[in-house]
């Protein structure tokens, strides 16, 4: 099956290749710091981290699931940099490289994978909305927030963006098509950030669309770019951009960060049984983590020392996600009806008051509910 | 006679149906490659290829209502949505549409499609993964809603659905694909859409679940026998058409009855067993209906807390017992 219509390989913005060179892009210029770089470097060697040691919470018991970012680094730290703190983003399930650079503590991320809470934040201290696991959803509540944004004439220079992620899968998704109409009729000030990591759990691409992801964009009438999402320089240059352009007033745009996922999908998933390890072993030759080493290496950016420190504050934050996930507190059964409603409900009171008699007859049960 | 799962029975009747008329097809997410999310389809895109099992782009309102198109032109879709909470997608094509073709379009074409998908909670799989939603369908002229508690009744039930002309939603459940239980070898049987069955005969009390619950309720009863109390047990088989008189014929002889049910008490599928009850057991009864149902919040994703929320072999019990002795019974 064709995966394009066209014989024209589709443009890949990239700053930083696979080898570590640096190549500057006339469309995308970078004003970036040695220290912004090491900077960069030490959230991707971070994220990764918390990532593995989450998944291995999960293998313990401590986590219901996990929804593995390995390889997607780079897209979700450059883009989360490319945010400014009066930009809003609105997440998948997956973004927790994201997350890490809004400032969302780590062990709130685990407390919603291990069910101690639904939230576990609040988005407006963060600039960053709660987890959506339903696919492609979040295109829209973006879109509409977006569309606040607008109304509030909260742009310009000072003003606010708002940035959407999601997946190569979510692309077939109404939701999604439709909060492109939606954001490209109304103008509304929203990037929308595609990581196209080449699987919806087991399936490929070209089962999802037969062009490039990032052309979608110009059916709807707005731009689309696709970015090495494994290059974290050209995502936080892409996004930049993107961002730049929405605050100014220019609408929404489409970027499709190409990478890939080199994990499972979730723990729930056996990503063998569907793909081939060649491929998995072709992308780790362009992970994101290797190139700016090697780049900041080369160029004289950055010495050993700096490297094992990262290495060293990486082992410390493995061990407080591990100590802090064992101590988040288990839920008391009364909390279920807790979150139903905003407002007191006298038919949740009262089935709350029936569930206490219940537990109670329990003997040993406290007032709470707990055993 | 066989001891198989239900996830088998129903994987062994998709392929012989298959096997039996070549306009049956599988269409949804997943199913071909990675052999669906549940593994019902295990095995079938080899067999059958891809021309007979189709992947589908993760688009629920798409697949469902290309689906319907292919049912209007004869062939016999058989389309399997993930879980029942992503019909949601595609509620629009399902009530709007498959149930309403046959008689918008003056009789002229039926729509032969099922919709398979599983509810259920118990899972761990968050508010928005584990709700159990049939009674949507189940409100609906025109759809048929079947839901099997057996690994038997999936076979005989699901090989009825795909011969029937009329779109129908199949009902499985997550927590009873592992579950196991005897199958005729070499059975064909089709069972009747709109049958109840009594699945247990008893004298006591009429208890009375579907899906899960019909499971449960074999359980209780069961517990229960040990103790002197003898429960006759409901399964509902069909959500629509229901059959009121297999309901009633128990009741008229127990004088009391207990619903279980894995939706919300309010306006759930218990709310119409009890009224069909009083409509036609009043004078019969010596107790009111009994509702046992999860608790009216979106479902907890922690563990302790799902559990709390769901109907349980105890919270059952309870209510069997707390029925009995309301109408002065000898409980155990």
């Amino acid at each position: 099956m064709p995966v394009t219509t066209s014989h024209e390989e589709p443009e890949l913005i990239q700053l930083l290749t696979p080898e570590g060179e640096f190549k500057e892009h006339p469309d995308y210029p970078l004003d970036i710091s040695a220290e912004e770089m090491r900077g960069l470097y030490r959230d991707l060697a971070l994220v990764r981290r918390l990532d593995t040691e989450a998944v291995a919470l999960q293998r313990q018991g401590e986590l219901g699931l996990w929804a593995s970012l390995l390889g997607q680094e780079a897209a979700q730290v450059g883009s989360g940099r490319a945010l400014r703190p009066n930009d809003m983003a609105f997440p998948s399930y997956r973004e927790h490289g994201v997350a890490w650079c809004r400032g969302v503590a780590p062990k709130d991320l685990l407390a919603l994978f291990r069910g101690v809470t639904n939230g576990g934040w609040n988005p407006d201290d963060h600039g960053f909305h709660l987890y959506t696991i339903v696919i492609g959803t979040q295109a829209l509540h973006a879109t509409g927030y977006a569309m606040g944004i607008q109304r509030d004439g909260a742009l310009g220079e000072d003003g606010s963006a708002v940035i959407v992620y999601f997946g190569d899968g979510a692309t077939s998704q109404g939701d999604t098509n439709e909060a492109f109409v939606y954001a490209a009729v109304n103008n509304a000030p929203v990037v929308f950030f595609c990581q196209n990591n080449q699987w919806a759990i087991s399936e490929p691409l070209e089962r999802q669309s037969r062009v490039p992801l990032y052309r979608r964009a110009e059916g709807f009438g707005f731009p689309g770019v696709r970015v090495d999402g494994n290059d974290v320089l050209a995502c936080l240059a892409v996004t930049r951009a993107a961002l730049h352009n929405a605050r100014e007033g220019q609408g929404p745009s489409l970027i499709e960060a190409f990478t890939y996922r080199m994990g499972a999908h979730t723990t729930s998933d056996d990503p063998t049984r569907y793909r081939m390890s060649a491929e998995l072993e072709e992308w780790k030759a362009k992970d994101p983590l290797l190139r700016l080493h090697t780049f900041l290496t080369r160029n004289g950016l950055a010495d050993e020392a700096f490297f094992a420190a990262v290495e060293e504050e990486a082992g410390r934050l493995g061990e407080r996600i591990r100590t802090e996930c064992r101590a988040l507190p288990d839920p008391a059964p009364l909390d279920i009806f807790h979150e139903v409603y905003a407002e007191p409900h006298h038919h949740i009171d009262r089935q709350r008051a029936e569930f206490a008699d219940y537990l109670a007859s329990f003997e040993g049960a406290d007032a709470e509910g707990g055993r | 006679m066989s001891v198989i799962t239900y996830r088998q029975a129903l994987r062994d009747t998709l392929r012989a149906e298959m096997h039996r008329d070549e306009n049956v097809f599988l269409l949804g997410e997943e199913i071909g490659v990675f052999e669906g999310s549940y593994k019902i389809t295990e095995g079938l895109l080899k067999e059958f290829g891809e021309r007979r099992v189709r992947d589908t782009p993760i688009a629920e309102e798409g697949f469902v209502g290309a689906a319907i198109g292919a049912a209007m032109l004869g062939l016999r879709p058989v389309v399997e949505i993930m879980t029942i909470n992503f019909s949601l997608i595609a509620i629009d094509q399902i009530i709007n549409h498959a149930a309403k073709i046959y008689g918008m379009f003056g009789g002229q074409t039926s729509v032969p499609m099922v919709i398979r998908t599983p509810g259920g909670g118990g899972q761990q799989l968050g508010a928005t993964h584990s709700q159990n939603i049939e009674l949507f369908y189940s409100f609906i002229p025109g759809l048929k809603v079947l839901a099997p508690s057996t690994p038997a009744e999936a076979a005989s039930m699901l090989r009825a659905a795909i011969r029937d002309d009329d779109p129908v939603l199949f009902l499985e459940n997550l927590g009873l694909y592992n579950t196991k239980g005897e199958v005729p070898d070499g059975d064909e049987s089709v069972a009747e859409i709109g049958r109840a069955a009594v699945t247990r005969e008893g004298t006591d009390i009429t208890l009375i679940g579907y899906s899960r619950m019909a499971m449960v309720a074999g359980q209780v009863a069961e517990k229960l026998a040990a103790e002197g109390i003898s429960v006759e047990v409901v399964d509902l088989r069909s959500l629509r058409p229901l059959d009121r008189d297999t309901i009633v014929e128990s009741v008229r002889k127990t004088g009391c009855a207990v619903v279980a049910e894995d939706d919300w008490l309010t306006y759930g599928i218990g709310a119409e067993i009890a009224a069909s009850i009083q409509e036609g057991a009043f004078d019969y009864l010596d107790a009111p209906v009994r509702r046992v149902a999860m608790a009216e919040v979106p479902m907890p994703y922690a563990k302790p807390l799902e559990t709390a929320a769901l109907p349980s072999i105890d919270s059952i019990t309870t209510a069997v017992k707390e029925t009995l002795s309301a109408v002065g019974r000898r409980v155990g």
